[in-house]
């Protein structure tokens, strides 16, 4: 991960972008993140950076976490969470808000879904199921057979079967970020990802879309050009209308 | 900040100055931006105001004309950036939400709708 904030998932929300769009936009609070310890190769063996989120009272802490925190001189928090080969430079102490990310960056937003307990095979994997008219009885929600025969004699591993669902971690890759709001410590991410309201999540850096990264310049390239053309053709008007003026 | 009225701020930003400044049944000229290849120009509607509906950034209310003998609804956001201005014509006094009951009208009476006698409405506050 080379960049990432953790933050808690507010709602959703819809703002209008330059164009005039209606776009769709989930409203993430990424801040203050407090930097814990800074993790060197030569010390531990990796690069990392432990971010902690969410200030709480001392108390609430158990002594191993808060011995931990104390050792760096942090703020008692919530939740800690470390970032490998974290890109920015940080030390101790310091305090990350929202504007680590930018507009119209590209970000992976990992939470955890919304748990639905225990689902019939029609929830939980889409099945058909059977006709709920034309003469059927009781046979409407199942998922029909699931063996074979002698050979192979047992029910296939991985079968599809009723279950639990939900409650695991899921990343949604590639959001665009639409707003980032400083003062509030928000980014307004374009979309929905996992997590129902008032869940932590982790927002991070892109895997595909990185700042910098090929796919990043293509899309940007290719948004800035068709800005530029709209605006250059709006200039050509403009100087072409002055121009039929002094004609006149 | 709490979340509500957190919500309200980033949606608040977004609120056109004096939407509220029109009313079901007024004549209103609708302004709006429209993309033609390129390059881009202004287009009026103007007709009856038919119905406000939503709330907040949701808001969007229909405006009724009488088209080359057709009748042409159009709904618009209130609060897009798309809308450029709402002019307010004549200002309508009507005794519905909605005026649905228009529709069904022909001929000259057809976008008849009483206008607001400024005395009585402002006695009447």
């Amino acid at each position: 991960m080379p960049l990432g904030l953790l933050g808690k998932k507010l709602g959703h929300t819809r703002v209008y972008d330059a164009d005039g769009v209606l776009v769709p936009v989930t409203v993430v609070l990424v801040g203050p993140n407090r930097v814990l310890q800074v993790k060197k190769t030569d010390t531990d063996g990796y690069n990392a950076v432990q971010l902690g989120f969410d200030d709480q009272k001392e108390q609430r802490l158990s002594k191993a976490v808060l011995g931990h925190i104390k050792k760096f001189n942090g703020a008692a928090v919530k939740r800690i969470k470390e970032f490998r080969d974290f890109s920015k430079d940080v030390k101790p102490g310091d305090v990350l808000s929202a504007d680590v990310f930018e507009i119209g960056q590209f970000v992976d937003c990992i939470g955890v879904t919304k748990g639905r307990g225990f689902e019939g095979v029609v929830g939980r994997w889409s099945f058909r199921g059977g006709d709920m008219t034309h003469g059927a009885k009781g046979w409407h929600r199942r998922s029909g057979a699931i063996g074979c025969r002698l050979f192979p004699g047992h029910v296939n591993k991985g079968m599809k079967m009723p279950g639990h669902m939900g409650s695991v971690q899921r990343t949604s890759q590639n959001l665009e970020i639409i707003q980032v709001r400083k003062d509030d410590n928000i980014l307004l991410i374009k979309g929905g990802f996992p997590g129902s309201e008032d869940d932590y999540v982790i927002v991070r850096e892109s895997k595909k879309i990185g700042i910098g990264s090929a796919r990043h310049k293509q899309i940007h390239d290719a948004r800035k050009k068709a800005k530029e053309v709209a605006a250059g053709k709006k200039v050509e008007k403009k100087a072409a209308a002055a121009a039929n003026k002094k004609k006149k | 900040m709490n979340k509500a009225a957190l919500f309200d701020k980033i949606e608040g930003e977004q609120f056109r100055k004096g939407a509220e400044n029109f009313n079901v049944g007024d004549s209103v000229k609708v302004h709006t931006k429209v993309v033609e290849g390129d390059k881009e120009r202004i287009q009026i509607f103007s007709g009856v105001v038919m119905g406000i509906r939503g709330r907040g950034l949701n808001q969007t209310f229909t405006v009724r004309r009488i088209s080359y003998g057709e009748g042409v609804e159009r709904i618009f956001p209130t609060h897009s950036p798309r809308v450029e201005k709402i002019e307010v014509e004549r200002a309508g006094s009507v005794r519905r939400a909605k005026l649905t009951y228009l529709r069904g009208r022909i001929g000259k009476g057809a976008m008849a709708v009483k206008e607001k006698d400024p005395v009585t409405t402002g006695a009447a506050k």
